[in-house]
């Protein structure tokens, strides 16, 4: 038996979650808002972690009913993220390292929503959507590395939404996101917004700009609803993400699809999902907000397959760092 | 006279492929071997944005194939377009295979390399041919591509995001979008796109603010911090 704990906070999120073997042990999460019509800075983010880093910890801890000596590797987000954030939580999984005597296992954040996407819906080997607040990427497995075939080549699905939800001012609890899908809802009118698709790759700030400002005005001018303005925008942006995940599937021969990051556990966009992989004969697999959103499970099961295939780091390689790519990790743990 | 007289009975179309978007199926046009390009309703998004994608998207395809041919770059002949029924009915490239499994095929095989190289020059100057009349294909990946090794020709498939555009941006865009799906597709490759854009480059009047507008695009990617 394997007992890997993981430490997250890239972003807004804290979590720290404990998994042996492919049973998610606990799972505890903290998360930072900030005020509504703001996104969150790394200073308050990273403050926010520091202050309740070692309360989550300690609830992990009881939840799985472990103790440190039960845990074989302590694993913690190396990147990509915001880096006071980062950094905050790595010192934290450093310190409870030396304390225990256990080793370290620097993990990659977007390798640790793939692992544990495929964990959770036991999908094998899935094109992948990854979308959140940083990131847009469609991702296939091949030859020891997870391969980036589309992606946006601007902002992030995610940080068009938040900033949308901000010009609107919503509420930023539980996640601008989500609000938008419920305001989305009672939206009935289509509002025509740029669509800008080029092959695998999309682009989102053409659309954020023109709904912040072209919109702004139909709002004023009572054309439109802001319910309006958000079922629109969904139903452009995940019709581009769809598009492009069935392009990837088309190119690869593939027949699943996984959904992952925070934007997955919008229940449209899985929706319109299923619709297109159904249309082809495929399958889609999404996970709820436990999974889908930052948490600690994600980095110990992404840990856990590093640490049996020996993937091991020396204390002065656990820097942390802002920008670290999907295709940059060794899949040392797939054979296939 | 409609597609599905033309194409003898609907009922003779045989499935080749579902693409992204489309069915395409193999049929007899005329005498004549051929494809019809299929794009169904896509009921995951809205009818009105589908409907609108769709047909703008077919006519840039019929557009784009005759603007190539016109400029000596291959691309399969269209014979039927019917936009109501959503179909293009174009020629079947029969003499070549998808540029994709030409690649994959090489491996391991001998002369890898040199077979390699000597393709990718070739895209590189086809590709270069193609911005210089300020067409912007939209979805350069290798699966988009008709490789005849014999008499070493290209033919270019695949118009559907295609459009015209004299900015080194656009076409800048389209190589960066070409890299990435052949980077993933054909992992360790590097080398060989390097060839490719080398040959890009040769062939190009205006190659020089293009490369550098593709730099700029990477290293936009690349700095990215990719928060969440
Ligand atoms: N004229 C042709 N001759 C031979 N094979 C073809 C031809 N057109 C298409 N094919 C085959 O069918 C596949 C799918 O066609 P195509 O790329 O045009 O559609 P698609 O990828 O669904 O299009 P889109 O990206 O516009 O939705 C090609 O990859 C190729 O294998
Ligand atoms: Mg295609």
């Amino acid at each position: 038996m394997v007992v890997a704990i993981g430490f997250e906070g890239s972003a807004n999120k804290l979590g720290v979650g404990i998994v042996s073997d492919g049973v998610v042990l606990s799972n505890v999460r903290h998360t930072y808002h900030a005020p509504a019509g703001q996104g969150f800075l790394p200073r308050d983010t990273a403050a926010h972690h520091r202050k309740h880093v070692l309360d989550v910890l300690r609830r992990a801890l009881d939840e799985a009913r472990v103790t440190p000596a039960d845990i074989d590797c302590v694993c913690f987000t190396k990147g990509p993220g915001m880096g006071a954030p980062l950094v905050s939580v790595a010192v934290v999984a450093r310190t409870v390292a030396q304390l225990w005597r256990k080793p370290l296992v620097a993990v990659n954040h977007c390798v640790g929503h793939i692992e544990m996407g495929r964990l959770v819906t036991g999908a094998r080997s899935p094109t992948v959507l990854y979308v959140s607040g940083g990131n847009t990427q469609v991702i296939a497995y091949s030859q020891q590395k997870y391969r980036i075939f589309g992606e946006t080549i601007d902002i992030a699905v995610g940080n068009c939404l938040d900033r949308f939800a901000r010009v609107l001012k919503l509420s930023n609890d539980p996640s601008p996101g989500y609000n938008i899908e419920q305001l989305a809802k009672q939206g009935t009118k289509y509002v025509e917004l740029p669509y800008v698709v080029k092959g695998m790759d999309v682009s989102f700030s053409g659309i954020l700009s023109h709904i912040e400002s072209q919109g702004r005005e139909k709002l004023e001018r009572g054309e439109c609803t802001a319910a309006d303005l958000c079922y629109s925008l969904q139903e452009t942006v995940f019709a581009m993400l769809v598009e492009i995940t069935e392009r990837a599937m088309a190119h690869c021969g593939s027949q699943e699809v996984l959904i992952v990051g925070g934007v997955g556990c919008n229940v449209r966009l899985q929706e319109m999902m299923a619709t297109m992989a159904e249309e082809r004969g495929g399958k889609v697999f999404a996970t709820d907000e436990r999974y889908c959103i930052d948490n600690g499970a994600m980095i110990a099961q992404a840990g856990w397959e590093m640490f049996r295939s020996g993937q091991v780091a020396r204390l002065e390689d656990t820097w942390i760092t802002q920008r670290y790519r999907t295709d940059e990790v060794e899949v040392t743990w797939r054979t296939d | 006279m409609s597609a599905e007289k033309e194409c003898d009975s609907r009922l003779d179309w045989k499935l080749l492929k579902q693409g992204a978007e489309a069915r395409v199926y193999s049929c007899m046009y005329l005498g004549k071997p051929a494809v019809v390009k299929e794009r169904f309703v896509k009921t995951y998004r809205l009818p009105e944005l589908d409907k609108k994608l769709t047909h703008r998207r077919m006519s840039q395809e019929v557009r784009s194939m005759a603007r190539c041919r016109k400029h000596g770059i291959r691309a399969p002949a269209v014979f039927h377009f019917d936009a109501t029924r959503r179909l293009i009915v174009m020629e079947h490239v029969t003499d070549g295979t998808l540029l994709k499994d030409y690649i994959t095929s090489l491996n391991g095989g001998s002369k890898r390399e040199e077979k390699l190289s000597n393709l990718v020059e070739l895209i590189g100057s086809v590709l270069a041919q193609m911005h210089d009349i300020d067409l912007i294909h939209g979805d350069l990946t290798t699966s988009n591509m008709i490789f005849n090794a014999e008499r070493r020709e290209l033919t270019l498939i695949d118009f559907g995001l295609s459009y015209v555009s004299s900015l080194a941006e656009d076409k800048g865009v389209d190589l960066y979008v070409l890299e990435r799906a052949f980077l993933s597709s054909h992992p360790n490759t590097e080398t060989q796109f390097q060839i490719l854009l080398d040959s890009y480059t040769r062939h190009s009047k205006k190659a020089r603010a293009v490369v550098q507008k593709l730099d700029e695009v990477r290293t936009r990617g690349r700095k990215r911090t990719m928060v969440g």
